[in-house]
């Protein structure tokens, strides 16, 4: 059955704030193999202007996707996860995430919209500072695949 | 060492790069983004739901792909934008030489404000893997 179009403009409360710790940067780099000094090296990080090492651009993608559980979770919307695949994944990015920035996550719903039996969503999070200023905006696109279909991503 | 505006033009080549990925990046991946989805690291689970083998995370792929990006300018911070359409997955295989994800990119448009839009070429085993793969950058 094709989600509630009803949803499309839903807001959620904001989440607890989320401290951009400078070792989980570092393990996130080490991850994608990214030897970046401004990722690691505080003073690499000052050559460039930054107060601190930076994270790299992908890494805020693991708050807007834990805050998006909120919607991927809503009884009322019902998605069924299980069928779930990450269609698009955009960043519009005011500046980088870096260590000791304390950050929520704002989440909205974009879009929703049925295209060849599958339910797409649209799940925007804006991540803000303490002061309100915003850093960046993760916007993902989610395929609910038509239940028939094999899964995957 | 930053590139200038000045430099580019429509058709500018960003050197390549070529990202390995094995079993071991994919499980590290997971822990550092906390994505511990099964489809990739466990082999059952992933032929289970359909899947030809374990697979790399999009999420995974796309951070390699900017790399090419953020090499050149120097600095991730001239990064204005970046998004991709997840076409088509990473194979992992768990042999000795795992996938590699190859990433070549050209300046596509000069913008406004000393920005460019870059669009960058995801393949692995010759096939596409990231769709309308662009990035806009602001250069000095």
């Amino acid at each position: 059955m094709a989600l509630d179009a009803s949803f499309i403009g839903r807001t959620y409360p904001p989440t607890e704030v989320y401290e951009v710790g400078r070792e989980k940067i570092r393990e996130f780099a080490r991850a994608i193999g990214d030897a970046n000094p401004v990722y690691t090296d505080q003073e690499a990080a000052k050559a460039l202007g930054h107060p601190d090492v930076l994270a790299p651009p992908t890494f805020s993608f693991t708050l807007s996707y834990t805050a998006a559980a909120q919607v991927v979770q809503d009884p009322e919307l019902g998605l069924d996860f299980s069928r779930v695949v990450h269609g698009d994944q955009k960043f519009l990015y005011s500046r980088p995430l870096r260590a000791g920035d304390r950050v929520r996550v704002l989440i909205s719903i974009d879009n929703i919209k049925s295209l060849a039996g599958n339910d797409v969503l649209t799940v925007r999070g804006e991540i803000v500072d303490e002061s309100g200023e915003h850093v960046v905006t993760s916007i993902m696109t989610l395929v609910a695949r038509a239940a028939d279909e094999a899964a995957g991503e | 060492m930053a590139v200038s505006f000045d430099e580019v033009e429509v058709g500018t080549e960003l050197p390549a790069q070529s990202f390995p990925v094995s079993r071991a990046t994919l499980v590290r991946y997971a822990g550092a983004s906390l994505d511990f989805n099964p489809i990739h690291w466990n082999e059952r689970f992933a032929r289970e739901v359909g899947l030809p083998d374990v697979i790399a995370h999009g999420m995974f792929t796309m951070a390699e792909a900017v790399r090419v990006v953020t090499d050149w300018t120097g600095d991730p911070a001239s990064l204005v934008e970046y998004g991709v359409r997840f076409t088509r997955p990473v194979v992992v295989p768990d042999d000795e030489n795992g996938a590699v994800i190859e990433v070549t990119a050209k300046v596509a448009q000069l913008l406004e404000d000393r920005r460019v839009r870059v669009d960058l070429l995801v393949t692995s085993v010759g096939q596409k893997v990231l769709g309308m793969s662009r990035a806009v950058v602001q250069l000095s």
